[in-house]
């Protein structure tokens, strides 16, 4: 994807919010949800469409979880260490894929862009904990071997592409 | 279609009642599609079931308003039936079946045998302790359960608004626009003793009227459905389940209050609940309930959606109308206070959605008909979020009062796995644990506030004996640590440091006076922060020491968690080896060996801190560590 | 507003319109502790530490964010408040780099002062400090992140006071930072230099960039002829640091230490500022004549012309093509002393010492090099020159008083205005009304220019027009006029702005004041305006005969510039 059809795609979605810095939140969701993470360029140009200072987006968007300034990987886990999956053990699951991963220090995103781990506070879902999602998509009653072999398969189908 | 009139909406809802009459006449086949049971594949179950009927050439209408035909069904996606451990659920009237675990597999036999044949598949049925059960309300998780805001959930379709209104929808906004007064709706919520369900417990009528009475050219109702809370889930299942009543809530709230515009903030992890809420104020809309002058009466409300970007604090007031704003959301101080400058710095209702769910009940029951339940300092029904080592995990609602007993053993089923009840974590991260004795005390906002816990926005997370209560107060302090937004000195320095004792103190490496300097930060972090979460971060801890202090003990002067690190060692001193020459007493730093010289010494496990010095002081190889029996 | 009598550690305080408890402790006396509170912004309550304890309920609150009721009875030094506060500190010193002894905070910190007020003696925290790297890159301001203790003056007084938000919170909870965007270093913002954020900020995290050493090595260096510049607002706000009352002209003390520090020659920069009001004031008749581009905007103010460049470069056609007083002093000084340096072989040496941190940026431009070296040499602050007396020992009180060297030490009443908001339009007026007499001089006093309000107007008969003219002081205001006029709502002929609130007295240079104080300076200023021997530029016998000498050819490329033309 080019800078330009990405700040092409930013352009619309700032038009489709009336460039009202009011909608700042809802343009970097939908940023991030087009363009895959928020780069500085995304940034910049909504600070000036918004006509806020660009300091005031950056504060914003390193305020909120959710928000990515670094690439994401291709698939999102997000494990779930809300207080019902935690007292049912979740913490090895997001070790094991820890590990899986090869993540050291604060990287999230693995070494081939495949996958990015996050954890969330809850996904709601607690009556199945513990439970993680995959792009979106909840898997229930997760345990580490469980989730490894997840991995693994979304791995190999990539492989096959 | 357009409603114009109050006529019209009375010939809406008359047709939507005769319909919903009419398809009661067929087979109605509910799919649970809340988070929990999608999760398990319910919607896999729905086109599996749609495909089997319709390879037998049943007509398949998934509205109310499609006929159904003689030979037809109606196949419909419900609410959160709340008890998701047991799902997929499915739900088939009026037989009155409830089939738990449903697989894609089952389907054909469900159409063919249930759906045509009228029979029974027992072995989709609930069975808990060789009973088994085909009533929902027979099974004890729902049987001791009193649903109110809950009540439809589970039971209708979500995403027919046809159907909220034959089950008398908007009815309470229809009295409250043509037959009320703001001052009237004001009083009606007030004399119903509704406090706020998002954890404060302020009364929701004293609040309105706040609002009502300031003048400002432009009021707006917020709607908190950022239900932070790790292990709750309450808000989501009336999101999910019965998005209308969060939205007449409001709308009523508008009335009140005289506002005109709404916004419903919803955490980023329920997106489901986004939908659902979309595709309500959608139907309203376009049916002319909601938008401008509503029922021809003059009266306009606008809805908006916000989806929150991950940051628990945006539960707190300020930090989530500055996140509409699209600020940081960061709390700020009060005065003023909300319903004085809100949002955009103009006066607010911020209620969360399970208060504004209670609304409209309450006006068209009457406040007497909602005080009839719950307390007299705490009217109406709660729902809890019921999760942890219980073995019914679900969304429980129950009066105002229930025991904790009669949730964790009645409805819960008790402690999973037959292991022993520990503690229960209500209130989540703000919250406290709750120990054996507090088993029989009625839970409502003013008895859990007396022993240092909150009602919160309802988590119930239980405990069992496997659980080390100083790292579930770690989690929590983690978990508060890393939501603190950073603005006040005590909340952003202070919970980091407790983490950082709390850290030390679970890998053993703690000391006793880490004890009193978590105690000395929580007095300044409660006292000093500046907003509720900051004020209750340290409630975990504080409850934990209080309740639990012995297992901090362990961690700090025996440095061995019997939970954490497996069984104690027992110190013995071997007969046959003792000379009684004393220097093993004369190390012991606790005073806990004794003997005279020459005979065998004892050691007195009850002072016995497992240091290890008499061990390393004896010469004859005479001290022995015994794994000690569970 | 609420009136009433508050009852605070039992002694009966009476108030009446005061915003919070905290001012009206503070008016009883009492200095109740505070990081965040700046009572020139809007209120943050971050820092707790102005909790007091409410007698009947035993509640502790913090009093920045409490309205003052009749009847309340409020202790503000209780044993559990001193408790918490020294935990608040505590917390607050575990996190920061605690080198003070090197720090150029050091004797001016809020949280060293306060930790020594309330005796927090030790830290029983372990070290788990990220260590943060240090921004250099500007000019006018040095950030040594370590020492940030995240109160947030610096972010509000950029976002409300000069509408640039350069600076802002990134990321949340214990890894919250103060930050440009992107955490670039602040060249690569758009941050226009003007330091109020070291102004305001409470610890050694924000502070001025410090060049006394290259000071005292032209001072000391023989080969050197160091010739300096004092702009009017230091004088009025020098004295401050030496037990002198704000306002206070302590100008002739000054000089007379500076002599006694080793300066050659000591010079007013009310001398240029005369040049400046006779030039500025030529071009905007002739503006007049032309019919535009209106509005004229005033150009003395560093900071304010860097904002128009990186912001909004379109109106840079509408900035006066004169160079700011400084840079028109140092011109002048450049032509005189070149034939002296060649005479005595010593190379002159030129240090400004002015109220503004934008004014080292300002002398460091491309547009005021000539062969490589910068017309001013050193710009200095009158902080960096109260340090510099400190150093010395000099008591300025003991010093025989001594005027500013001559020539170039002559100015007129109209000339120290200039470090007041207003002062350069109101010297300009001066210039351009053609009735002289002592009438107008009053009259146009009077006509709305002076004051302390955001957006002042005024407006002057000048042959058949009527001159419309705008004075902005704070430049958040600047955005909001410039949105004004793009809208048709406003039109002005000339438009003065001044970065800091205040103009030049309150610039981020200069002592650390409030409003109040800084309204004094400005009317220490007026003061000498009023007992000056002449009130307009053009009676500046030593000015006019100058321009004379060098003609109109000289002033043209010497003393006017072309912002936005050397790209």
């Amino acid at each position: 994807m080019s800078m330009n059809e990405r700040l092409a795609r930013v352009g619309e979605i700032i038009d489709a919010h009336g460039a009202q810095p009011s909608q700042l939140i809802a343009i970097l969701q939908e940023t991030q949800a087009a363009n895959n993470y928020l780069s500085q360029e995304d940034l910049t140009l909504i600070a000036d469409r918004l006509g806020i200072s660009t300091a005031k987006v950056y504060s914003v968007a390193t305020f909120y979880e959710n928000f990515s300034l670094e690439p994401k990987g291709k698939h999102i886990i997000r494990v779930c260490d809300g207080t019902a999956c935690h007292v049912r053990k979740s913490q090895p699951i997001y070790d094991a894929i820890h590990d899986y991963l090869q993540l050291t220090g604060k990287r999230k995103t693995d070494a081939d862009g495949l996958f990015t781990l996050e954890t969330v506070a809850c996904l709601g879902a607690c009556g199945l904990s513990p439970v993680l999602t995959l792009d979106g998509e909840v898997h229930a009653k997760m345990t580490p071997d469980s989730a490894l072999a997840l991995l693994e398969s979304i791995r190999k189908e990539e492989l096959a592409k | 279609m357009s409603i114009l009139t109050r006529d019209g909406f009375h010939a809406l809802q008359a047709e939507a009642c005769a319909l919903l009459d009419k398809s009661r006449k067929v087979t109605n086949v509910l799919v649970c599609a809340g988070t929990g049971c999608i999760a398990s594949g319910s919607m896999k179950v729905y086109e599996c079931l749609k495909d089997a009927c319709q390879k037998r050439g049943l007509q398949v209408s998934v509205q109310l308003k499609e006929e159904a035909g003689a030979k037809g069904i109606h196949l419909k996606k419900s609410g959160c039936h709340g008890f998701c451990e047991i799902g997929p659920l499915v739900n088939i009237e009026p037989l009155d079946i409830l089939y738990t675990h449903v697989k894609a597999e089952d389907c054909e036999e469900i159409v063919e045998k249930t759906i045509l044949g009228g029979q029974v598949i027992d072995r989709l049925l609930y069975k808990l302790e060789g009973q088994t059960y085909q009533r929902r309300d027979d099974i004890p998780f729902y049987k001791h359960q009193e649903r109110i805001v809950l009540k439809d959930s589970g039971k209708s379709d979500a995403e027919d608004l046809m159907e909220y209104l034959a089950l008398g929808g908007y009815s309470a906004f229809e009295k409250a626009l043509f037959d009320m007064t703001d001052e009237q709706i004001c009083r009606e919520v007030l004399d119903s003793g509704l406090r706020g369900r998002g954890g404060g417990g302020f009364p929701t009528g004293r609040k309105w009227e706040s609002v009502r009475k300031n003048v400002s050219d432009i009021k707006y109702v917020v709607c908190n459905g950022d239900e932070g809370d790790p292990g709750a889930f309450m808000d989501q299942g009336v999101m999910e389940g019965n998005p209308h009543s969060v939205i007449e809530g409001m709308m009523i709230a508008g009335l009140a209050v005289g506002s005109t515009e709404g916004y419903i903030y919803v955490r980023a992890e329920y997106p489901l609940a986004v939908e659902r809420l979309r595709i309500a104020i959608r139907q309203a809309e376009s049916a002319g309930l909601l938008g401008d002058n509503i029922l021809n009466s003059g009266f306009s409300f606008h809805m908006h959606i916000n989806r929150g970007a991950g940051a628990f604090v945006c539960g707190e007031g300020s930090a989530l109308t500055a996140s509409i704003e699209g600020k940081r959301g960061m709390p700020r101080t009060k005065p003023p206070r909300t319903v004085d400058q809100g949002l955009w710095g103009k006066p607010t209702v911020l209620n969360n959605v399970e208060t504004f769910a209670s609304v409209p009940g309450i006006i068209l029951h009457s406040a007497a008909a909602y005080r009839a339940h719950g307390t007299d300092g705490s009217p109406g029904t709660k729902t809890f979020a019921l999760t942890g080592n219980v073995v019914n995990t679900g969304l429980v609602e129950v009066p105002m009062g229930t025991t904790l007993r009669k949730i964790i053993f009645d409805i819960g089923g008790g402690i999973k796995d037959g292991k022993k009840f520990k503690a229960v974590q209500i209130g989540g991260p703000a919250g406290g644990c709750l120990t054996e004795e507090h088993l029989d005390m009625p839970l409502d906002f003013d008895s859990l506030k007396k022993v240092g816990a909150i009602v919160g926005s309802g988590g119930l997370v239980v405990m069992d004996e496997d659980t080390c209560m100083v790292e579930t107060a770690r989690f929590f302090m983690h978990f508060t640590q890393n939501e603190s937004c950073g603005k006040c000195v005590p909340c952003r320095e202070g919970t980091k440091r407790m983490l950082e004792i709390l850290d030390r103190i679970i890998a053993n490496e703690g000391s006793p006076e880490d004890l009193d300097m978590l105690e000395n930060l929580a007095d300044t972090i409660s006292t000093t922060a500046l907003c509720g979460l900051g004020q209750s971060a340290c409630k975990p801890v504080l409850s934990t020491l209080r309740y639990f202090r012995d297992e901090y003990l362990h961690h700090v002067v025996d440095h061995h968690c019997p939970v954490c690190n497996g069984r104690k060692r027992r110190l013995e001193i071997k007969e046959d080896l003792c000379k009684g020459c004393g220097k093993c007493a004369k190390n012991c730093p606790m005073e806990a060996i004794s003997g005279h010289p020459r005979t065998p010494y004892v050691i007195d496990n009850e002072k016995c801190i497992h240091c290890g010095a008499c061990w390393g002081a004896c010469p004859f190889g005479a001290i022995d560590a015994i794994e000690e029996e569970g | 507003m609420a009136k009433g009598i508050m009852i605070i550690d039992g002694v009966r305080v009476p108030f009446d319109g005061e915003k919070n408890v905290l001012a009206v402790v503070r008016k009883a006396g009492i200095d109740i502790p505070t990081f965040c509170y700046y009572s020139d912004l809007s209120v943050y309550g971050a820092c707790r530490m102005c909790m007091v304890e409410d007698v009947k309920t035993g509640k502790i609150e913090a009093s920045c964010s409490m309205e003052p009721r009749d009847g309340m009875a409020i202790r503000t030094n209780t044993a559990k408040l001193l408790k918490h506060r020294r935990m608040i500190l505590e917390l607050l010193l575990a996190s920061h780099d605690c080198n003070c002894t090197n720090c150029a905070k050091s004797g001016n910190c809020r949280l060293q002062e306060l930790a020594q007020r309330f005796g927090v003696r030790h830290v029983r925290f372990p070290d788990t400090r990220p260590r943060y790297e240090m921004d250099y890159t500007s000019h006018a301001i040095f950030r040594d992140p370590n020492k940030c203790i995240l109160c947030g003056d610096c972010v509000r007084v950029c976002e409300e006071k000069q509408g640039q938000g350069i600076l802002d919170f990134a990321h949340r909870g214990s890894e919250l930072q103060v930050m440009p965007a992107f955490d670039k270093k602040l060249n690569e913002t758009k941050c226009v230099s003007c330091g109020q954020c070291a102004a305001v900020c409470t610890t050694g995290a924000i502070t001025v960039n410090d060049q006394i050493g290259t000071a005292w090595k032209a001072i000391h260096d023989p080969s050197k002829r160091v010739v300096v510049q004092i702009a009017p607002a230091v004088r009025v706000a020098v004295g401050e640091q030496f037990g002198y009352a704000p306002g206070e002209n302590i100008l002739d003390r000054v000089v007379s230490a500076l002599k006694i520090m080793g300066v050659d020659e000591v010079y007013d920069t009310n001398f240029a500022a005369d040049i400046t009001t006779i030039t500025e004031a030529e071009e905007f008749l002739q503006r007049l004549q032309k019919g535009g581009p209106f509005p004229m905007f005033t150009s003395c103010c560093p900071a304010w012309v860097k904002y128009l460049e990186l912001n909004n470069p379109k109106y840079l056609k509408n900035i006066s093509t004169c160079k700011s007083p400084m840079q028109m002093f140092a011109s002048v000084l450049r032509e005189k002393y070149a034939e002296k340096d060649a005479g005595d072989g010593r190379t002159t040496y030129h240090i400004a010492i002015m109220p503004c941190t934008a004014k080292k940026m300002e002398a460091a431009r491309q547009e005021f090099m000539r062969d490589g070296r910068p017309d001013v040499d050193l710009v200095l602050t009158t902080r960096e020159l109260v340090d510099m007396i400190r150093e010395t020992g000099i008591h300025l009180d003991e010093l025989e008083l001594e005027s500013p060297d001559l020539p170039f030490g002559l100015g007129s009443g109209a000339a120290v205005i200039y470090g007041v908001t207003g002062g350069v339009a109101e010297s300009v007026v001066r210039h351009c009304l053609p009735d002289k007499t002592k009438n107008t001089l009053r009259q146009v006093r009077v006509s709305g220019i002076r004051g302390d309000e955001p957006i002042r107007e005024a407006t002057y008969d000048v042959g058949d027009t009527e001159v419309k003219l705008a004075v902005v002081n704070g430049l958040v205001h600047a955005k909001e006029l410039i949105a004004d006029i793009e809208a048709g709502k406003r039109f002005y002929h000339l438009v003065e702005v001044m970065t800091c609130q205040g103009g030049c007295v309150g610039g981020a240079g200069q002592p650390y004041g409030l409003s109040a104080v800084k309204k004094e300076r400005g009317n220490g200023l007026y003061a000498a305006d009023a007992s000056a021997l002449f009130k307009r530029a053009e009676k500046n016998p030593v000015v006019t005969a100058m321009l004379a000498e060098f003609g109109p050819e000289w002033c043209h490329d010497h003393l006017h510039v072309h912002y936005g033309e050397s790209e």
